[in-house]
């Protein structure tokens, strides 16, 4: 559509991102707010911020989450773009539509379904729930997520490039190596970076599966948010946000460069 | 390619069969015991060393109580309603806020789409939890809302802990998955079609109703879905939003779970809502489907 935007079109534009941003925009104001109540400004203050760097279980719950993440994200990386290679070359195996039910279901599955039935599994194997039960956990879920990226990507990659280094001798192993992979590579990072995202996030399948001694950040903030507004919350999801942001304009910039270095050669 | 791939799916298969697929048969056989059973909450497991007089003793302890339970209880019908209205609700508002937003993105020169475009993705990368929670400092009765309504001299509402908070933190948390695909659906429209109509004299609002619309409902099918499925489960959302009274079923899972630590009602009530959303899922699997191999 290439008529340009209406009166209109700007409006519910201006209106959505609005509705969309607000409410993040005032958790960075308030963080910097020296007073507790949100519609009292109080002059620009770090103070909550100093407040956190005390809080040792705060730290040591965003250091567990941050282990958890890291770890599960890369698995969840390896196994779903497995999955989405299997679904996208496998051609019609048998067990496909089973397969891919399983790799597409998790998206939409209720995360109260996904925690029970998971924390019910760590039960019965008499597996003591903690840190790695809740990294289990947090690869079955997000190994979805970096399927429907790769998927997507995959689909696009023409496979005639496959073939044609088959045909001058690379085994499917190479050939899969040297000219698929690096192809589909943006794809795959971008599934690593939303996996981790994801699994830092994740509050309610972390609160099945995890056990003592295991607390994540979503949990931590999630028990304090729970007795009301607190401003060194408002202080941790600024960091957060910070922590993401940069990392969304560091890769945006970075698959820009890429793709300029590849229209280049 | 002279060798299929499909062997890349035997890691990833094994892993959601055993992590996936083989846990809800441990949620269904948890939900046919009884509580008693369940003190301490572990589940009865089929006894292989009996053999067949052991899978016989495992099919017979099987109690249909927490249904009866379940069926008997108004509260969790009760639950179970208002959990498909506030997500029927919500999808249609999302519909109704992000069908302009996707309209306007994709009228957009592709630059500034682009940019739009990345700022929709935004808020997903950045905590649930966290955008949820800024909503309490903006509904609450000293919050900002009442503040600006009383520079206007409009008496303050009291929205925190009300349907209409669960109502508004639904709508805000899921729009991004309204406007994608839309967003989707929309920018793939050609253009020419557009074109034509207006040349054989239609006017604009026509030419919406007749083309662009009739083109974008697979993309708005897919957002229905993608906002509708996991609002009816959600949990974050009324438990820090709404009252007592914004009953919602995954709320009553997670209490019956952590706060009554009733395992088996809890299993029960997850079926449920499973065979609720088993039709909605398998519609959205079915249209994802179409949607991957129109891609390829």
């Amino acid at each position: 559509m290439r008529r340009g935007p209406s009166w209109f079109n700007l409006v519910s534009l201006t209106l959505g991102f609005a509705f969309l941003y607000l409410p993040i925009v005032l958790l960075v104001i308030w963080s910097f707010n020296a007073s507790r109540l949100v519609t009292v400004w109080g002059g620009f203050s770090t103070r909550w911020y100093v407040a956190l760097l005390q809080d040792s279980q705060l730290l040591d719950a965003a250091w567990v989450t941050l282990r958890i993440a890291l770890m599960s994200a890369t698995v969840a990386t390896v196994l779903g773009s497995l999955a989405a290679v299997a679904l996208v070359r496998g051609g019609r195996f048998r067990g496909r539509t089973l397969f891919s039910g399983m790799v597409y279901a998790p998206l939409v599955m209720p995360e109260v379904i996904m925690g029970l039935s998971l924390l019910l599994l760590f039960v019965a194997m008499r597996f003591d729930r903690g840190f790695w039960t809740v990294m289990l956990a947090h690869t079955t879920f997000t190994l979805s997520y970096v399927a429907v990226v790769v998927h997507s990507r995959l689909v696009t990659f023409d496979k005639s490039l496959e073939e044609a280094a088959q045909d001058l001798g690379c085994t499917p192993a190479q050939s899969f190596l040297k000219v698929t992979l690096p192809n589909i590579f943006p794809a795959v990072l971008a599934g690593w970076m939303l996996a981790l995202t994801l699994s830092l996030d994740d509050l309610v399948i972390a609160s099945f599966t995890s056990g003592p001694g295991a607390t994540t950040l979503p949990m931590r903030i999630y028990s304090q948010v729970r007795l009301g507004v607190t401003p060194e919350i408002n202080a941790v999801c600024t960091i957060l946000i910070a922590i993401v942001a940069t990392g969304v304009i560091i890769f945006s910039v970075a698959q820009k460069w890429s793709a300029a270095g590849v229209a280049k050669t | 390619m002279s060798r299929p791939r499909s062997r890349a799916a035997i890691l990833p298969g094994l892993w959601l069969a055993i992590l996936f697929a083989f846990p809800f048969l441990l949620v269904l056989r948890l939900s046919l015991s009884d509580t008693a059973l369940a003190i301490p909450p572990y589940a009865p497991q089929i006894d292989w060393s009996r053999g067949l007089d052991g899978l016989k003793a495992f099919f017979a302890a099987l109690d249909f109580e927490m249904y009866r339970r379940l069926g008997s209880d108004r509260l969790y019908f009760d639950a179970f309603i208002s959990s498909l209205q506030f997500a029927a609700m919500g999808t249609v508002l999302a519909l109704l806020v992000g069908y302009p937003m996707a309209y306007g993105m994709a009228r957009c020169r592709p630059g500034t789409r682009n940019i739009l475009l990345m700022l929709v993705i935004l808020p997903f990368w950045t905590s649930f939890l966290i955008r949820v929670y800024a909503w309490v400092g903006i509904l609450k009765p000293q919050g900002l809302l009442n503040a600006f309504l009383g520079l206007l001299h409009i008496p303050p509402v009291d929205l925190l802990y009300t349907p209409a908070a669960v109502q508004i933190g639904l709508v805000y948390s899921y729009l991004p998955f309204m406007v994608l695909p839309l967003y989707a659906a929309l920018e793939r429209l050609d253009q020419t079609l557009l074109e034509a109509a207006a040349d054989l004299g239609s006017p604009p609002w026509k030419s919406f109703w007749q083309v662009t619309w009739p083109l974008s409902i697979p993309g708005v099918i897919a957002g229905c879905l993608l906002c509708f499925i996991p609002m009816v489960g959600e949990f974050v959302i009324p438990d820090l939003l709404g009252g007592p009274g914004s009953l919602m079923i995954g709320r009553s899972i997670w209490m019956e779970f952590f706060a009554n630590r009733n395992w088996p009602f809890a299993s029960a009530v997850a079926i449920v809502l499973l065979v609720t959303l088993i039709a909605p899922i398998l519609l959205y699997q079915r249209q994802q489907a179409k949607a991957l191999e129109a891609g390829r």
